[in-house]
């Protein structure tokens, strides 16, 4: 199996308190990796600084690396705005941009620089498609997206971050905010896009994470305390501590 | 691969000129000040602020215009505050018929778009037409001028009190009256306060409100007769004496003392603002 | 309690009185203006008062064209945009986005100060300092012109337009940004394609209060503009609808006192126009 994502000695503070403690794991590709753990555990501090999105926090501090291709992330050589062009998020509450739904989507591929009309419209199409949100949303490409439901917004933010071609896709809690069936789609949706994407999705409900992922991690409290095959860490977990909070007695 | 150069452009670009604008705008405000002051402060002596302008002595003394300022701001304010804050009592505790509320906040919104000029000239029809040229005229113009102010700042703090504390007081069986009496009124205060600086600081700012319906005077009047009396408030002498008289120096003067206050309210309305909110907080 | 229920009865009434007051002086400012502005409208005639070129009230036979005035006040509050707009809104931008905290609360007294700063005490600086500058720089005999009307519109209105840019801008909601920045924008690039955009109705108020402002400027003008009833042209003395109102109110009597009124009934048309435009926005801020 590939690697795609490998974290080694990964610590994290935030001011003085450490969220992260030494988390070394490696992320296979083409697969789908779920991040577990109670409220507060680090798993979104880690998936977030997958794609550096933590540098944008005030008094973050990181030492340890995380390798994309072998290449350190935090390396001054890296463009981080090249990096998060591979390793797209997508969001806990569906954020879409208060525009149209084609400008949403068109959004990431004209800040890399694609203007031209009829590829533009192509790679919106495709991103629509693959999002499964096409046969919803093609009469009305040119109408505000703050005008689709939760569960179509956030495929439409599944679209858009699919529509920069990423190779990784980073899901925080995406279904938190839905209902069921909107929650349904989105893990279809997930299953088709491992195909061509490698996913890395946190998750509070340890339903969807067996339903969905290949491999599970256990956090709790900034530490990754197991990591393995989904349908080995739920049946016979190796740690106490994982075997205590899956089967319900914290968190 | 790396962030394109024409990219690269663009961000450097917005970052410069983003920049040059604040740095424009810090720059024009150091300059207001500083040129003001400076062309301001030696100007200002204790005989400047105690006399009044003589023909015999032909010196210039702004003591008449200080007491008119004085004057028009303490009349206007004892007119606006029970209006302004009768009308958003109302709005807040008796209007349950939202197309009156709208009516209501949308008149409000229009009085303070209009420009001071035509409140001059309304004032003048409205009151100089009717009671004389006097500084009582131009208090009253100024008081509609100001009235949404008050309005707006005291609906904000009176939807700050807390329902429950109305919902106390009528449960302990008080009337509505009562319950505006000693719940509501008192803990609107801060709006009032906050209202007055700012009706204040707009009182010593104007000029074209003022010009047509107060008048021009330079007399030394008690609070009774300087009502009743034309007179220039600092703002219309500024004026005066700068376009009208060429007398530069007491322009730079009194520009100099209303910066000053214009600074001093500034302050006010910012630590009234801080002083509340810590003692909502706690 | 039959007392107590009369009692609240009444305070009820005088509240309702109060809170109707606003209202009041909405129509008995618009009544008054219509009243006293009509009147020379009609013996004028509509269209040689509006798109009349000639303003010569003291003549002998007297022309009351006020286009010079129409034109200017769009001129100039036209010019006063287009100079303090952009500085206004990069400035806003900075300061709600990107600004290290100190300097952005710094910058947001200096503003407000800026904003309290009497329109007469401009005015005065104008005079002093513009008028002459104007006129050496481009060697014109009186400096007094609608440029110096320009410049000093578009400093006055600066404040209101970075605050209320400022205030839409700092109720961007971050998942925007965070979104923009996950796709692998710069934040600048986010700042101006993403947060500027969701903040447009807001910034577009900020505008529209600046035209308002602008337009109903007298005082700071009458210092700056020479007040010659011209046609607009950047060089040369100009009076605007507020400053023919204020120019000649003190001395103006008969036919030549109600055109001021029409005059200022044409302003505060203009006025309402804008206010109304003002509501659209600022309304449609409040629902995104």
């Amino acid at each position: 199996m590939n690697y795609i994502i490998t974290a080694k000695d990964l610590c994290l503070w935030y001011g003085q308190f450490q969220a992260l403690k030494s988390i070394t794991m490696d992320i296979p590709e083409n697969r789908i990796t779920a991040f577990i753990g109670p409220s507060g555990c680090g798993k979104s501090t880690f998936l977030k600084t997958l794609n550096r999105m933590n540098d944008l926090v005030p008094g973050v501090r990181i030492t340890g690396d995380v390798r994309f291709h072998e290449e350190n992330i935090f390396d001054k050589s890296v463009d981080v705005n090249e990096l998060r062009r591979d390793i797209g998020m997508v969001f806990q509450k569906p954020n879409p941009f208060p525009m149209s739904i084609y400008d949403n989507i068109a959004y990431g591929p004209r800040t890399h620089g694609i203007t031209n009309k009829s590829q533009l419209d192509c790679i919106v199409e495709q991103a629509l498609k693959d999002a499964a949100i096409w046969d919803e949303v093609k009469d009305r490409l040119k109408k505000n997206a703050l005008g689709l439901s939760g569960g179509q917004q956030q495929r439409l933010c599944i679209a858009r971050a699919l529509a920069v071609q990423p190779q990784v896709l980073l899901m925080d809690e995406p279904t938190s905010a839905l209902d069921p069936i909107s929650t349904s789609r989105i893990e279809e949706l997930t299953l088709e896009l491992k195909k061509k994407y490698s996913i890395v999705i946190v998750t509070h409900n340890m339903q969807q994470a067996v339903r969905i992922s290949d491999h599970t991690a256990f956090f709790l409290l900034g530490e990754l305390v197991e990591f393995g095959k989904t349908e080995d860490l739920f049946s016979q977990p190796k740690e106490k501590r994982t075997e205590d909070y899956i089967t319900g007695r914290f968190g | 691969m790396h962030t394109s150069a024409k990219r690269k452009a663009y961000i450097t670009l917005m970052r410069v000129l983003m920049w040059v604008s604040t740095a424009l705008t810090a720059a024009l405000v150091l300059f207001l000040l500083g040129y003001v002051l400076w062309n301001g402060l030696p100007n200002i002596t204790w005989e400047l602020l105690s006399t009044k302008p003589s023909y015999i002595t032909d010196r210039i003394g702004i003591l008449p215009d200080i007491l008119n300022t004085l004057y028009v701001v303490l009349a206007t304010l004892v007119f606006v505050v029970p209006l302004g804050v009768g009308a958003a009592v109302y709005l807040t505790e008796y209007a349950s018929n939202k197309r009156i509320v709208g009516v209501i906040e949308y008149a409000a919104e229009t009085l303070s778009g209009i420009p001071s000029i035509i409140y001059g000239l309304v004032g003048m029809l409205l009151f100089s037409n009717n009671m004389g040229t006097c500084l009582m005229a131009g208090s009253l113009t100024l008081v509609i001028m100001n009235l949404p102010t008050i309005m707006r700042t005291t609906q904000e703090s009176l939807k700050t009190v807390p329902q429950s504390y109305r919902e106390g007081a009528f449960g302990l069986g008080a009337g509505k009256w009562r319950v505006i009496r000693t719940v509501v009124l008192p803990n609107c205060i801060d709006g009032v306060i906050t209202g007055c600086i700012l009706t204040v600081g707009r009182i010593l700012g104007e000029s074209a409100a003022l010009l047509f319906t107060a008048g021009l005077a330079h007399a030394v009047n008690g609070i009774v007769d300087g009502l009743a009396s034309p007179g220039a408030t600092l703002t219309v002498a500024l004026y005066v004496y700068a376009k009208e008289e060429g007398e530069f120096g007491i322009a730079f003067a009194i520009a100099a003392i209303l910066m000053v206050l214009t600074i001093l309210i500034n302050l006010a309305a910012t630590l009234v603002g801080k002083y509340y909110n810590n003692r909502r907080n706690v | 309690m039959k007392k107590n229920r009369l009692i609240e009865n009444i305070v009820h009434g005088i509240f309702l009185l109060l809170g109707l007051i606003t209202v009041g002086c909405v129509l008995i400012i618009t009544i008054y203006l219509v009243i006293s502005g009509i009147p020379a409208i009609r013996e004028i005639g509509l269209v040689p008062f509006l798109f009349g070129k000639t303003w010569a009230s003291t003549s002998a036979q007297p022309l009351y064209g006020i286009l010079p005035f129409i034109l200017t006040s769009i001129y100039g509050t036209a010019g006063a945009i287009l100079l303090g707009v952009p500085i206004g809104f990069l400035t806003a931008v900075y300061l709600s986005k990107v600004a290290p905290p100190k300097i952005k609360s710094v910058m947001e007294t200096a503003v407000s100060l800026m904003a309290g700063i009497p329109s007469v005490v401009y005015g005065l600086i104008g005079m002093m300092v513009l008028v002459p500058g104007i006129r050496s720089l481009f060697r014109i005999p009186d400096g007094a012109s609608l440029l110096a009307a320009i410049i000093v519109l578009a400093i006055m209105i600066l404040p209101s337009i970075i605050k209320v840019s400022m205030t839409a801008l700092d109720a961007v909601p971050k998942e925007y940004e965070d979104a923009s920045l996950a796709l692998g924008a710069t934040p600048i690039e986010t700042y101006f394609r993403v947060s500027v955009p969701a903040a447009k109705s807001g910034i577009s108020a900020a505008v529209v209060l600046g035209v308002g402002r602008a337009i109903g400027e007298a005082m700071a003008i009458m210092m700056v503009a020479g007040n010659a009833p011209n046609m607009p042209s950047l060089f040369q003395s100009v009076r605007f609808l507020t400053t023919a109102v204020a120019s000649e109110m003190a001395y103006s009597s008969g036919l030549q006192q109600q055109a001021l009124f029409s005059i200022a009934l044409v302003l505060f048309l203009f006025i309402m126009l804008i206010n109304a435009t003002l509501n659209f926005f600022l309304k449609r801020s409040k629902e995104v």
